[in-house]
């Protein structure tokens, strides 16, 4: 699967994007810096990595979402592509409108740095088919600004259409619902908070992540 | 050309938590400043623009609602003088 991996300024798990890319995706994968304007021809799926874009300055996400790529990764999500925001991806993408909602402070104040369990809501997403439904995961999260807020509008909107894809068995952060990944309306852009290129091998402790590219590449 | 600056405030929504603000509350508390209450940090942005006051008025609206807040946690207002 033709994989692009946004790299921004500050971006720092763009080299564990790609790897994990090319691990199991079949090794299609390259790296695009935000001043470019179009995606690679035959992108399938963009992969908007973790880190600290332009040093969190402002708001997480909120100037790496105005940079000049994010069009064509816009227009790429409208058309249906693949697009996977992981951690500072995930604020990103809610900072571009891609995905509903948005993502504050951890509520109490700490940065999380730790494997979390997660369970799988919605085994039937691109993203979530090779897990099943209810499963029990474990896959590390690093941030700061991890607390899901959206409308309760919104909320119910993601409860009863099935976009939460993750949720935490411990809320670490405070989000609602204990949200940790949701799908956009069409189900082909996920945000989620933990990192799952980094829980592809057991050499990294979990490969509890793997599920998220063997759900990708089973398309 | 005239000149303007602009004072830009962005505060969370009541609604949302501020951690940060009850944090500062509570060390005010132990400071013995028991009667404070409702702390809440915001931002506070300066900036200057030039132009003709109706399209700076309408530009500065744009930078702050689309760039400088985000409406689904955030208010935001702003004051603009001739400078």
């Amino acid at each position: 699967m033709k994989t692009a991996v946004i790299q921004f300024p500050g971006s720092n798990c763009d080299t564990d994007a790609l790897e994990a890319a090319k691990l199991l995706l079949d090794g299609d994968a390259q790296f695009v810096w935000h001043t470019e304007t179009e995606l690679p021809e035959g992108t399938e799926l963009v992969f908007i990595p973790g880190g600290f874009s332009y040093g969190d300055h402002l708001r997480s996400g909120a100037i790496a979402a105005r940079s000049p790529i994010m069009k064509a990764v816009g227009a790429h999500a409208e058309a249906g592509g693949y697009v996977l925001g992981v951690c500072n991806g995930f604020q990103v993408l809610t900072e571009a409108g891609l995905l509903p909602g948005a993502l504050s402070r951890n509520r109490d104040l700490h940065f999380h740095c730790a494997p979390v369990h997660l369970v799988v809501e919605n085994a039937d997403t691109a993203f979530s088919r090779a897990y099943d439904k209810g499963q029990v995961i474990e896959i590390p999260i690093a941030h700061g600004e991890g607390n899901y807020y959206a409308d309760a509008e919104t909320i119910g909107r993601l409860e009863t259409e099935g976009r939460v894809v993750f949720r935490y068995k411990d809320n670490p952060n405070g989000s609602l619902n204990d949200i940790a990944g949701i799908v956009n309306e069409g189900g082909n852009v996920l945000g989620m908070m933990p990192h799952p290129e980094r829980a592809v091998e057991l050499l990294l402790g979990s490969e509890d992540g793997r599920g998220v590219f063997e759900s990708l590449k089973a398309k | 050309m005239p000149q303007y600056n602009a004072k830009v405030y962005v505060t969370l929504k009541p609604s949302i938590l501020d951690p940060q603000g009850r944090t500062v509350e509570r060390a005010l508390s132990h400071l013995n400043h028991e009667n404070v209450g409702s702390v809440r940090i915001g931002k506070y942005i300066e900036l200057n623009l030039s132009g003709e006051k109706a399209e700076v008025e309408a530009q500065l609206k744009d930078i702050v609602e689309n760039v400088l807040s985000n409406p689904i946690m955030e208010d935001a207002r702003w004051e603009l003088t001739e400078a």
